[in-house]
């Protein structure tokens, strides 16, 4: 049975460059910012998430249409979405932000994401983002995209099970103190969490292969989007440091201190 | 809409008129099965310190609301409760709830949106603030309010907490909304003589509902739980296997009343489950004792944990990182201190 051109699905996944995670950051003696002269790289949980859109054609075949990936950021942002071209989506889309300009905030990237949806010629069936970036730590863009568009939205998602003549997509949630599973009518908005799967590397083919891949530039007039941010930051500063209280070289004496700090059995 | 809840409405309307800047928060108030979630306790005494009128949202199946709201009632610096219940907020997701916080924060005039860093507060809060066109400022782990120029400072860990940001968020952001990091407040408690006031919302629903609850699957477990224990065993990767973590923390955890972490490599590895790792991507903690056993302490795991009053490390290699921030480190193989440390513990 071949399914109608209307049951294909469009999959549009929104990735961010961040400073990689195995970095040490250092706060700027001005407090501005951190030190961003440094390794950066696909944010972890959109890595998850580009993965997997690519495993849902690879069990969903030619019901999946397209795979679509966006990243709104400095011109570096290219890097990840080359990465993302390589991991098997189809093409990209830059939307540039001046190198100098602070980064975009998650309502205004929410923002940007509508419009670029609202501008796709077919329309987007599923957007799939990380729970959170790794910088900012905010974890709110899939939610605000959703809340925006009116759509389902499947946060912290571990697992993702489609269901195209339906319209409905199985998810399972971590959420506190275990998961749960929920039904989402399509279009959807996915979160990634961790568990959900393990990214691959991209081979040195797939690489080659994705620098013929289109890439879309845009930017903020384009798509009607005003960056400014909202929030005004007053002040980044190093949290306040932790000393080692040095090693102890028995049972006996880690006993010790613990009674010491009062901590004993019940 | 909000029929039985008109007069409270009309009394908070009229009080923030008179006095435009008085901040009025309202907290989303989370229970499991109607016994108050302590985080949301701690998103209380977050609110309050904004200076202001507080009230707080219970939703949920209506024995559950009922007895959230006695409990909600007695508690300190609550001024206003308003509840709502329906079969359909039994188990809500996200959009079930926002159409209800929309329309009341539509029909009134708070200043303030507050909830747990919770699951639910995460998925909910962002989703209905974007719809009002206003920042969610997540993990907030201090607020301050100036009345005069009506502008909230706030602070928040960014980069996994190796740095933190300090943001105010400006007048021409009419309601901020902001979830709470609860190790960093104090829980409200309840108080002699706190009455607030009750008033029913009608629950308000979707047309067409977008999602729906399944089923839940609950990690069963006669520990404390992870994120209000005062004390803390934690496994990384040295565990080996589900067995070997079960076998070594366990009878620890029992001999101290500690609740049970893992590093995200002990649950990446299958050791333990998902919802007990502490760390960046899971649960912060901040407990008078945490216990990392067979932890190299990366940044993210230290993320979750570095507010612990006392920080215990046993780990066989010296120069692992967690010896940085360690109080008390031990270098030993933890299959001999660990079972030594049980029973040198039960001898004292």
């Amino acid at each position: 049975m071949r399914p109608s051109p209307s049951r294909l699905l469009n999959i549009l996944v929104p990735i961010k460059r961040a400073v990689d995670y195995a970095v040490k950051i250092r706060v700027n003696p001005q407090q501005t910012g951190i030190d961003t002269n440094v390794k950066h790289s696909m944010n972890p949980f959109d890595e998850i998430a580009v993965e997997e859109a690519v495993r849902l054609r690879d069990r969903l075949k030619t019901e999946v249409k397209q795979i679509k990936t966006v990243s709104i950021g400095p011109p570096k942002s290219l890097d990840v979405l080359r990465q993302a071209l390589a991991m098997g989506a189809d093409s990209a889309i830059h939307v540039e932000v001046p190198e100098s300009s602070p980064a975009p905030e998650p309502l205004a990237v929410a923002k940007a994401l509508q419009a670029i949806i609202a501008r796709e010629k077919e329309p987007v069936d599923m957007v799939i983002l990380g729970k959170q970036a790794i910088d900012d730590d905010s974890g709110v863009t899939g939610q605000m995209l959703a809340g925006l568009l009116g759509w389902s939205q499947a946060t912290f998602a571990s697992k993702v099970e489609v269901d195209v003549s339906k319209g409905e997509v199985t998810v399972t949630r971590e959420i506190d103190g275990g998961g749960e599973e929920i039904r989402c009518k399509l279009p959807v908005i996915i979160t990634t969490d961790l568990r959900l799967n393990e990214p691959r590397y991209a081979s040195l083919p797939n690489i080659m292969k994705a620098k013929k891949k289109p890439v879309e530039k845009l930017n903020a007039e384009a798509l009607g989007v005003d960056f400014t941010p909202q929030l005004k930051t007053l002040k980044i500063s190093e949290p306040p440091k932790r000393v080692g209280g040095g090693k102890v070289t028995s049972v006996q004496e880690l006993v010790a201190k613990l009674k010491e700090a009062g901590i004993t059995a019940v | 809409m909000l029929r039985t809840a008109a007069g409270i409405w009309h009394r908070g309307c009229a009080r923030s008129y008179a006095t435009a800047t008085k901040p009025h928060a309202l907290v989303f108030l989370e229970h499991n099965q109607g016994v108050l979630e302590p985080g949301s306790l701690s998103a209380l005494t977050a609110a309050e310190q904004l200076g202001g009128q507080v009230s707080a949202l219970i939703v949920g199946g209506a024995s559950h609301v009922a007895s959230a709201v006695e409990q909600a009632k007695k508690l300190k610096g609550v001024n206003t409760i308003l509840h709502s219940a329906s079969p359909a907020y039994e188990e809500p997701v996200a959009e079930d709830l926002s159409p209800l916080l929309k329309a009341i924060l539509d029909s009134s005039v708070y200043t303030h949106v507050v909830s747990a860093t919770s699951s639910t507060g995460k998925s909910l809060l962002p989703r209905v603030s974007a719809q009002l066109d206003a920042p969610t400022v997540s993990d907030v782990t201090s607020v301050e309010h100036d009345a005069s120029t009506n502008a909230t400072t706030f602070t928040r860990p960014i980069y996994a907490g190796n740095a933190i940001a300090t943001v105010e968020a400006p007048s021409s952001i009419l309601i901020k909304f902001f979830t709470v990091r609860g190790t960093a407040f104090s829980p409200a408690l309840a108080q002699e003589g706190s009455e607030a006031k009750v008033g029913a919302v009608d629950p308000v629903h979707a047309a067409t509902p977008l999602s729906e609850h399944l089923k839940t699957i609950v990690v069963k477990s006669d520990r404390p739980d992870l994120g209000i224990a005062s004390r803390i065993v934690s496994g990384g990767r040295a565990l080996k296997d589900a067995k070997t973590f079960a076998d070594t923390l366990y009878p620890l955890a029992d001999v101290l009343g500690a609740a049970v972490g893992a590093s995200r490599a002990a649950v990446d590895a299958g050791y333990a489950d998902n919802s007990l790792q502490v760390g960046q991507t899971g649960k912060v903690v901040a407990p008078q004792l945490y216990m990392a056993l067979g932890i190299s302490g990366a940044i993210q795991h230290l993320a979750g944990m570095k507010d612990s009053k006392l920080i215990v490390a046993i780990n066989k290699d010296p120069d692992a990182p967690i010896f940085q921030v360690a109080d008390v480190g031990l270098v030993a193989d933890l299959y001999e201190a660990v079972p030594a440390l049980i029973e040198q513990l039960k001898k004292d």
